[in-house]
């Protein structure tokens, strides 16, 4: 504008002002339809968290953690023995996932050839999309058959099966953002293929990749479709590896649906517990995503 | 732009300069798949000088400096024809051990990469990959002394190397890459990101590093190349057959034969900033 000349910039300046207030008009308009969007994205989850701490909130205390569910019409008791079962069985998803999840991401990001390279990718989104009951039907014909028994392995390798592609894409994505730059610079120095992807560019990534890890665990924890197939559910303690595991998420299924007012009350207990489950990792996720590095 | 206050003494060709070439290239022809990038180009390296690479953009230079140490093997389409040697032994020959190659061939980058760890991990990681065994904490000092970089930054080796500026980050990366203590340094466009006074810091460590090192230097600031080179290659393109654009060798000598007294018209359009 301080470039126009002195007998036409009355007028542009004018219009301009014009436009500006239309323009501010605009904004105060947007702003106010995409706030009441935000507010309508945030109500179902603010809806859920409140209700479920109304309703199980009541009932968390410290029995929850060390007994176990009582028959119907006996009141107290709690679910320990589900937490414990969740722990191993999403333990057991874990030690299988994350390994094989990060070596196959490694390969995929650093020695691939990119048309196998996509292949794998596509399977990855392919297999993320199968839905959860799916592949607890699978591991129930594969392992629940072979061991004719309902078992913890079974539902740790479903749980597995369902983390495996988000473990594989967080790091995927996680390794491949690391700038060339370094890479080159890691072999420039006489580094071989593995060690520049073991020393440099893993290490880099690593924040990104514990995100993926711990957003998968989020995912595993709550499944319940996969879980009766495979681990169906028990009133005691877990007993091993190939016998029937309780879970917090099938305790939920079957507890909710029946007429006892105490067992309702331990399902909604469950139920803010898994919520909390996956707010906590949610933050931990958040945390391990501010100290990344690229 | 030609500098007058450098002595034009020994008009001779490079070889004549140094008795044996550290670096040696014969009908050397780089291609990126079917296109050939470099075309024919035979020069030489002398030892412990400086040796700068100039010409426009896209005529082959990084290219033809990251054959120097095989970098560019980590290019798919990557091949290369005829000889180069280093001390008498072809590079590409297929006994040779190209991690070998890159720990007696060091290169900076344009742009500074240290890699996101301390500065002290940063300086040791070439001898922590090489199986190093001698004093680590000696190594680092002694390197980021040379790099002139030790008195910024003894008192914080344990902070990351990516906290430190620009032209800190650069010096890092000379330290980290004359710690493998290779015998030539390749650098390209080094001073590319860099402000005048760290770019001045740089150049005078040029200097230094030459005692110990051969150093070969892509640059495009002429100043530059007639401050730190003690010989000059001139890169420039042109249209093949096919239409498409390869780079060449145009001349090679003394840096003050170059500057002042170029055989090529080409060159003389190109240092005095005349060109295209
Ligand atoms: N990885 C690659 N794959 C295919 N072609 C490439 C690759 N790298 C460079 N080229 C091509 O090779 C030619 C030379 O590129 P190079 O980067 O060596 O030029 P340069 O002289 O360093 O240019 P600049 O001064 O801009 O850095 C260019 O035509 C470029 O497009
Ligand atoms: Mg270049």
């Amino acid at each position: 504008m301080a470039l126009t000349s002195p007998e036409i910039s009355p007028p542009v300046i004018d219009s301009l002002e014009r436009k500006n207030s239309f323009r501010s008009l605009f904004d105060i308009v947007m702003t106010v339809v995409v706030a009441v969007f935000l507010a309508i994205a945030l109500v179902p989850l603010i809806a859920v968290i409140a209700y479920v701490i109304i309703q199980g909130g009541s009932r968390i205390s410290l029995d929850l953690f060390t007994q176990l569910p009582p028959p119907p019409m006996v009141d107290g008791g709690g679910f320990a023995n589900a937490i414990v079962g969740t722990l191993i069985m999403v333990g057991l998803a874990a030690l299988i996932s994350v390994p094989i999840g990060i070596l196959i991401a490694i390969y995929l990001s650093e020695f691939s050839p990119p048309s196998v390279a996509r292949a794998i990718r596509f399977a990855t989104n392919v297999l993320n999309g199968v839905p959860s009951i799916i592949v607890g039907v699978f591991a129930y014909g594969l392992i629940v058959l072979t061991f004719k028994t309902f078992s913890a392995l079974a539902g740790g390798i479903a749980l597995s099966v369902l983390m495996l592609p988000i473990v594989i894409r967080t790091s995927d994505e996680a390794l491949q953002i690391v700038p060339p730059d370094v890479r080159w610079a890691s072999v420039g120095l006489g580094a071989s293929d593995y060690q520049t992807v073991l020393r440099v560019v893993v290490p880099a990534a690593l924040p990104a990749i514990v995100t993926g890890v711990t957003l998968a665990v989020a995912r595993a924890s709550g499944e319940t479709a996969p879980l009766i197939f495979t681990a169906l559910f028990t009133q005691f303690w877990p007993q091993g590896l190939l016998e029937p595991t309780p879970s917090l998420a099938v305790l939920v299924y079957n507890f909710a649906g029946v007429p006892f007012k105490n067992q309702q009350e331990l399902a909604w207990a469950a139920s803010l517990l898994l919520v909390l489950l996956v707010l906590i990792t949610s933050v931990i996720a958040r945390f391990a995503t501010r100290r990344k590095i690229y | 732009m030609n500098p007058q206050d450098r002595p034009s003494h020994s008009v001779g060709s490079p070889k004549a300069a140094s008795a044996t070439p550290v670096l040696e290239t014969r009908n050397l022809n780089i291609y990126y798949g079917s296109f050939l990038a470099v075309r024919e180009v035979s020069m030489s390296i002398p030892n412990n000088q400086v040796t700068a690479f100039i010409g426009p953009s896209g005529c082959g230079k990084s290219t033809l400096l990251r054959c120097f140490n095989r970098l560019n093997d980590l290019i798919e389409t990557f091949r290369v024809e005829g000889d180069l040697n280093y001390h008498g032994q072809n590079l590409y020959a297929p006994k040779v051990d190209a991690v070998d190659v890159r720990r007696r061939i060091g290169m900076v980058f344009q742009k500074p990469n240290p890699f996101p760890k301390s500065i002290y991990e940063n300086v040791v990681y070439g001898a922590r990959v090489n199986g190093y065994k001698g004093d680590l904490d000696e190594l680092v000092e002694r390197s980021l002394t040379q790099a002139a970089l030790w008195d910024e930054v003894k008192d914080k080796l344990k902070t990351s190397g990516l906290a430190l500026s620009g032209g800190q980050q650069q010096r890092l990366c000379i330290a980290r890459t004359i710690a493998v203590q290779p015998e030539v340094v390749l650098m390209d466009e080094p001073c590319a990101s860099l402000d005048p006074i760290s770019t001045l810091k740089i150049e005078e460590l040029m200097h230094e590093l030459k005692q110990q090192y051969t150093i070969v230097i892509v640059t495009h600031n002429m100043q530059q190349a007639s401050r730190v080179s003690d010989v000059t290659a001139f890169f420039n393109v042109r249209l093949t057959d096919t239409g498409k654009r390869s780079g060449y060798l145009v001349e090679h000598d003394r840096t003050e034969n170059i500057f002042q007294n170029p055989k090529e018209e080409s060159t003389q359009e190109y240092v005095s900033g005349r060109f295209g």
